[in-house]
């Protein structure tokens, strides 16, 4: 599984992001996102240009599926349950957000340890940053996105102080990169 | 710090064993998320120490429940949902002489004042009876009340418009000393009573059931018996609502019911027979 982070600027990004994925790469992405807790914008419409992909706003015990983009409802925390299916729960917020990109990309590597991928991009808070560290540690492969090319470069540089990822680059060369992971190394 | 999920297990049995709260078929991620959380606060080691806090006094285990159970509500929250509740419910309910409207896992109660304020103003109160339940003693003590921080009043007006209200919302509660005290009429045809949905079973036959963003922290299996549970609760034209990310879809319960009127989250029983 491939999980993604991002807040401002996270919508060109993903857009980029997407357009650039190959057709072959077939394993489940996660998008967390920031935005209003009332945002109303489905995610066809924001993205559907950008991919063939199948987009979808995540409903509680949806099941985790190829070939998918499953984006985490503004308002809501995204988990993963042991069953591969998505739960959504409304604690606290996390580091000002909900969903929160640290809960989001824990709860992915309690259930898909080594064979998750965590991508963090543009955002202007330290989301993630936690997370992607604690990843790191347990063998997750992880991609932060090179603070220069960010749209804003908070998020990256909070991650970066952290730790070191297994890559750092532009929003292409992180989805070339993609394209190349090892097929079955979901 | 991970949780010991066999320490998890022996906390939620013996929990059920003693208190009969069950805990077991809860969704892992977010109440392990809690756990952690507790044990934080408590600064306790593990869940095991935590099992021996709770089984000292019920006083512990009141405010464990009160801890470990997540009450995240507004008042007219979604209001979209209250919208579609005044629009395409409402005119449903009043061709019923007596209604009985069960409002599970109603928390603190600010739904349970939102739906009150829209029955008052279409007429329906004084025949309509509702049971609002929770798990939480805490949660049920303040509902009952009626008086909120005046901080939670922040988006009140705005909401209450987009939910179509036509009145001054103001007009339903009196603000002094930082809080909001609602007109104890809207409450008086409102029963607050415990009720657990992983264990209790039907106590009335609802007209409507509101049980929104609740069945989130159940797994599957406990999902189930909670569709179930409201099947048998509803009168046959009665009408559920759940939350608006939440679905019957991923249910194998999920057959007992239909659409009402295409309205998301919304559903009634299938008629038998067809």
């Amino acid at each position: 599984m491939i999980v993604v982070g991002t807040s401002s600027g996270g919508v060109t990004a993903v857009q980029q992001l997407l357009k650039n994925l190959d057709d072959k790469l077939s394993m489940p992405i996660v998008v967390v996102q920031h935005l209003p807790d009332h945002s109303r914008v489905a995610p066809q419409t924001v993205y559907g240009n950008h991919t063939t992909r199948d987009l979808v706003e995540v409903i509680d015990k949806m099941p985790v599926a190829d070939r998918t983009v499953f984006f985490a409802p503004p308002g809501y925390h995204l988990s993963i349950e042991a069953g591969k299916y998505f739960a959504l729960s409304q604690e606290d917020k996390v580091n000002y957000s909900r969903p929160s990109i640290d809960v989001t990309f824990d709860s992915a590597s309690d259930i898909f340890h080594k064979s998750l991928c965590a991508v963090l991009l543009t955002g202007a808070n330290d989301d993630g940053a936690k997370a992607m560290a604690r990843l790191s540690q347990e063998g997750a492969y992880t991609i932060v996105q090179d603070p220069e090319s960010a749209e804003v470069d908070r998020m990256p540089t909070a991650a970066l102080k952290l730790f070191s990822p297994d890559f750092v680059g532009n929003i292409e060369d992180i989805a070339h990169h993609l394209n190349n992971l090892v097929e079955g190394n979901k | 710090m991970k949780l010991d999920q066999v320490e998890k297990n022996i906390l939620f049995e013996g929990i059920f064993q003693k208190f009969g709260y069950d805990f077991r078929r809860y969704a892992d991620a977010s109440i392990d998320r809690r756990l952690e959380h507790i044990l934080g606060n408590y600064g306790l080691n593990n869940l095991i120490e935590l099992l021996n806090h709770i089984f000292k006094s019920q006083d512990n285990f009141r405010e464990f429940i009160d801890l470990v159970t997540i009450g995240t509500t507004e008042f007219f929250r979604d209001p979209e949902f209250f919208k579609a509740i005044r629009t395409e419910v409402i005119p449903h309910l009043k061709t019923f002489s007596r209604i009985n409207v069960w409002h599970a896992g109603c928390s603190t109660g600010e739904e349970v004042i939102s739906l009150a304020m829209i029955f008052k103003e279409e007429g329906l109160q004084d025949r309509t009876t509702v049971y609002a339940t929770d798990i939480s003693e805490a949660a049920l003590k303040v509902a009952s009340k009626g008086t909120y921080d005046l901080s939670k009043f922040k988006d009140f007006n705005k909401k209450y418009l987009e939910a179509g209200g036509e009145k001054t919302p103001s007009d339903y509660y009196t603000a002094e000393y930082g809080l909001g005290r609602f007109d104890p009429s809207l409450l008086k045809n409102v029963v607050f009573s415990r009720h657990n949905l992983a264990t209790d079973s039907n106590f009335i036959e609802a007209h409507l059931i509101l049980c929104r963003n609740v069945i989130i922290y159940f797994n599957r299996e406990l999902q189930d018996r909670v569709f179930r549970l409201f099947a048998t609760s509803l009168s046959s034209q009665g009408v559920l609502t759940i939350g608006p990310k939440e679905s019957i879809i991923f249910s194998k319960e999920g057959e007992l019911f239909r659409s009402f009127q295409n309205q998301k989250s919304m559903y009634t029983l299938k008629r038998v027979g067809l």
